[in-house]
């Protein structure tokens, strides 16, 4: 058991180190992480090399050479003590980053043990720690440091160790969090059973975790430090025995009317340096966030390549059954839809799908996932996801060519004439706003008509699609209600607004079955009742057998097989069809039907209280 | 919805009186000997023992708090010990200074933070990336530094804005709002820079829902489904970070009141805290802490109306 475990779950650890010696590498080519670092590390060596920089006393005073200009023995001039610009700003360079470094490592020991014990022990040490933490968050800091001032005294060194537990929260958050979702991993639970003590597993599994975003917060809060405390100095409020930015803030503030110029480098210094930590953060943060993605475009990239596209096959063509006279609705000619890359290659999804559906018909499109046909689906709708297009193709519908008709004139289509039902339904309702407005707003804006008709007509659909209490349902949010409930919700406001074609999305899938059969029950009769298209976009030929006139069936972005339903029910041709009957005839039931019906019991019906 | 309200306010006094007593016992660790610091070195001995006498400072320390706890609960503050003006009075002048600067800075850049984090949200491409660089930019520059090259600039050298100086809302409104133009230009930068970094981020993330691609499907315009159901949808997360912000705005006031010599809560926070002047210091505590418990209870309740799932009932 153990075992399995152990080998079941790799341990992010190992991951974790490997990830760490790539993204100091890719910080390297990071063109904002390389100036950063460079910038950093220039100060750090300023700071180190002070006084071998200059030869300069930053201390010492010269009243006969105030406020002078630059010269030999002053390149930056003098301040209004006659003290070199120069040297104090080198010294003050070593003070005010060691100053920052204490008040950040204070913050970070303080934030990052507190949080590895509160989210590993949880209970006591969490509730108490919270407390502080809200305690401690709602003081404005700058108050926190006067008032710790006029106890301690100004001390550089003191101020920034209270700064230090003032934004210690900013590191125990961070820490908590990552260490409460780590914490009852597999890995942990396993190295736990397997006798390794708490210390080494917090040391070794839970800290490796949480290491790089603690630098990124280690950056941030430095820059904060910084900034922080040239204030207090500016403020005149810290020590001014030391050279610091913020005292020569102070003093050049002062003149600032005699001698402009010396407020120039302690502010250049101050904002390069915290410009320079902040850019190193948000570089190692997009660094850490794209090695993410990377890995999962490659396993992306992997499954397509495993699946063979068959362009070019032309499609099997069931004739039709006698004498159809209904004029075609919608016209889709090779239609190609593809994703635009961040390197700039077009990955097609849907491979030139032609596709016919004529008035009052319902058509099915089946085919496995990802074959395309929810991409379909939403390409005649236009409402492709971002970097979505139609690369070619037509989509006729009633005479004009949706692919490519204006943002404006497609917003006219859609809800009025082409309208849409979704597959989940809980995820495709508002959740901010009430069930009944979301269903009126749309009538009240494409009917023109006033807010109480709305409301009225929004009733009545609710009422005709089988809601028991409609006024409730009306009034109630997307959360409160079932997912059959807000599935036939979807329904109501996708014939609300009297279209000529509905294309429903696997309206059934995420569903109970016993809702499932409610709901395609309901659809057949809306159909014959107001005549309406439906395109029905599905895996399952129950649903086909169910509801459909005819039938396209998909496979790797293309049609394989078409016609009457009956017919392709009776003899399916193409290889792919007889292979999808004869997987339904292995598992008893169409796929994903047997799925759902295990793990999707939760659903009730009706509008919970 | 009561029962919540009440329920914070309890637990926001409770949290007020924790940090009054922190605060005071605190105050007093450092005092030294205040007679002396009062009268400075003209005072005799005598004098100063007097005045330590007439302060109650010979009195053990809990039984000094208690009687200021006492004083506290029925609203009498006590009064400045250099001044002796009522504490009441020194901070409630001063507070409508503060509040409206610091309400201003809030309102501006939740307003600009809004737009501009909406534009990139929706434009993504160039216009992403320079509201993410502006974003940069704002956090890292300290507000201070912004405030000194605000003052620089539009005040010493263009001559549009008095450098300092505050005119009272009453007395001239035009002159107020160019007294408080540049105070709120410099303490918004920086609140800007952090909420639309949060705006962009949920606007994105509501703009990628399901409901969004069904509301779009109904025949709804673009800008009305970003400006009343996406951004009602991004709005909660933007408006925690506005309530962090204003707590900090509040520090940052400090020291811009100082930059523009406004006579707000800052400055007297700098030189109550500087002579260690400790009854003005713990008005001043217990006013920043209750603004901090109600603005934190205001977000509460507006987030309930934003989220209909954390509607307290």
């Amino acid at each position: 058991m153990t075992e399995s475990a152990l080998n079941l779950s790799p341990d992010p650890a190992s991951e974790q180190r490997a990830v760490g010696s790539h993204l100091a590498r890719r910080m390297l080519r990071n063109a904002t992480g390389l100036a950063s670092m460079i910038v950093l590390g220039l100060i750090v060596l300023a700071a180190i090399l002070a006084p071998l920089l200059t030869q300069t006393d930053p201390a010492l005073a010269d009243v006969r050479s105030i406020l002078q200009p630059s010269s030999a023995a002053h390149p930056l001039g003098t301040d209004s003590a006659g003290r070199d610009v120069l040297a104090r700003l080198l010294h003050g360079t070593r003070y005010s980053i060691a100053g920052a470094l204490l008040g950040t490592t204070v913050a970070a020991m303080i934030g990052v043990i507190g949080g590895l014990l509160a989210g590993y022990y949880q209970k006591g040490f969490e509730s108490v720690s919270s407390w502080l933490v809200s305690a401690i968050m709602a003081l404005p800091g700058i108050v926190v440091l006067l008032a710790a001032r006029a106890v301690l005294g100004p001390s550089l060194w003191m101020a920034m160790a209270v700064f230090g537990v003032l934004l210690a929260p900013a590191f125990y958050r961070l820490t908590y969090t990552a260490v409460v979702n780590v914490r009852h991993e597999l890995f942990v639970d396993a190295a736990r059973v397997s006798g390794v003590g708490d210390l080494s597993i917090i040391g070794r599994h839970i800290l490796s975790v949480v290491r790089a975003p603690i630098i990124i917060q280690f950056a941030f809060v430095m820059g904060i430090a910084i900034a922080i405390q040239a204030g207090l100095d500016f403020l005149g409020l810290g020590d001014q025995s030391v050279p610091t930015w913020g005292n020569m803030l102070n003093d050049a503030f002062a003149r600032m009317y005699k001698s402009p110029v010396l407020i120039v480098w302690p502010s250049l210094a101050v904002a390069l340096t915290s410009t320079a930590l902040a850019l190193f953060a948000n570089a190692l943060r997009d660094e850490l966030e794209r090695s993410g993605k990377t890995k999962k475009r490659r396993r992306l990239a992997g499954a397509a390549a495993a699946a063979p596209v068959l362009a070019g096959e032309e499609a099997v063509v069931h004739a039709e059954l006698g004498e159809d006279t209904r004029a075609d609705l919608l016209t889709v000619d090779s239609l190609v839809v593809g994703y635009d890359q961040p390197d700039g290659i077009l990955k097609q999804v849907v491979n030139g799908v032609s596709l016919r559906v004529k008035r009052g018909e319902v058509h099915g499109l089946i085919g496995e996932s990802g074959s395309g046909k929810t991409q379909t689906a939403w390409s005649i709708l236009r409402l492709l996801p971002d970097g979505g297009r139609i690369v070619a193709g037509t989509v006729n519908f009633d005479g004009k060519d949706l692919a490519h008709l204006s943002d404006k004139e497609m917003q006219k289509v859609r809800g009025r004439r082409i309208s849409y039902i979704p597959q989940e339904p809980m995820s495709n309702l508002d959740p901010s706003f009430t069930v009944g407005s979301q269903l009126a707003e749309p009538m009240r804006l494409a009917l023109g008509i006033s807010a109480a008709e709305a409301k009225k007509r929004a009733l009545e659909l609710l009422a005709r699609v089988g809601i028991p209490n409609p006024e409730r349902t009306y009034a109630a949010y997307p959360h409160e209600v079932s997912g059959g409930m807000a599935q036939r919700v979807l329904i109501a406001g996708a014939v609300s607004c009297e279209p000529d074609l509905v294309i429903a999305d696997e309206p059934t899938t995420a569903l109970d079955v016993t809702v499932q059969a409610e709901i395609l029950d309901l659809l057949r009769g809306l159909q014959k009742e107001l005549g309406v298209s439906i395109l029905i976009v599905t895996h399952n030929f129950g649903v086909v057998a169910d509801l459909c006139d005819r039938v396209s069936v998909m496979r790797s972005g293309l049609i394989v097989e078409t016609g009457p339903a009956r017919s392709i029910f009776a003899d399916p041709r193409h290889p792919y069809t007889q292979d999808l009957f004869a997987a339904i005839l292995e598992d008893g039931a169409a796929r994903g039907q047997l799925d759902h019906s295990a793990d999707r019991h939760t659903a009730t019906q009706g509008v919970t209280p | 919805m009561i029962r919540f309200t009440i329920r914070r306010l309890v637990s926001g006094v409770i949290l007020l009186f924790v940090i009054s007593s922190v605060a005071f016992l605190l105050l007093n660790l450092g005092a030294g000997n205040v007679g002396r610091r009062i009268l400075g070195p003209q005072g005799t001995a005598d004098t100063v023992a007097l005045k330590n006498e007439q302060l109650g400072l010979n009195e053990p320390v809990l039984t000094r708090y208690f009687e200021w706890l006492r004083g506290a609960v029925t609203g009498d503050f006590g009064a400045s010990w250099f001044t002796n003006q009522p504490v009441d009075q020194a901070i409630s002048s001063r507070l409508a200074v503060t509040l409206a600067i610091v309400i201003g800075a809030t309102l501006v850049s939740g307003f600009l933070a809004t737009v501009l984090g909406v534009w990139a949200a929706r434009r993504r491409g160039w216009a992403d990336k320079l509201v993410q660089v502006i974003a940069v930019l704002g956090f890292a520059i300290p507000g201070f530094l912004i405030a000194i090259f605000l003052v620089n600039v539009f005040a010493l050298n263009l001559h549009w804005f008095k450098p300092t100086g505050y005119v009272q809302m009453g007395t001239s409104f035009t002159g107020w709002l160019s007294s408080v133009t540049l105070p709120i230009a410099a303490l918004s930068i920086g609140a800007i820079a952090a909420i639309v970094q949060q705006v962009r981020g949920s606007v994105i993330d509501a703009l990628r829902q399901d409901w969004v691609r069904t509301l779009r499907s109904r025949g709804l315009s673009e800008n009305r489904i970003v400006f009343k159901h996406v951004l009602r949808n991004a709005g909660g997360p933007a408006l925690s970070v506005l309530a962090v912000q204003f707590i900090g705005l509040l520090g940052g006031a400090v020291i811009v009141e100082q930059i523009f010599a406004i006579p707000g809560l800052g400055q007297i926070s700098v030189s109550a805290t500087a002579q260690g002047d400790l009854p003005l210091v713990m008005g001043l505590v217990l006013v920043m802490g209750a603004i901090v418990v109600i603005v934190n209870l205001l977000i509460d309740l507006i987030q309930g109306f934003l989220n209909p799932k954390a509607r307290v009932s």
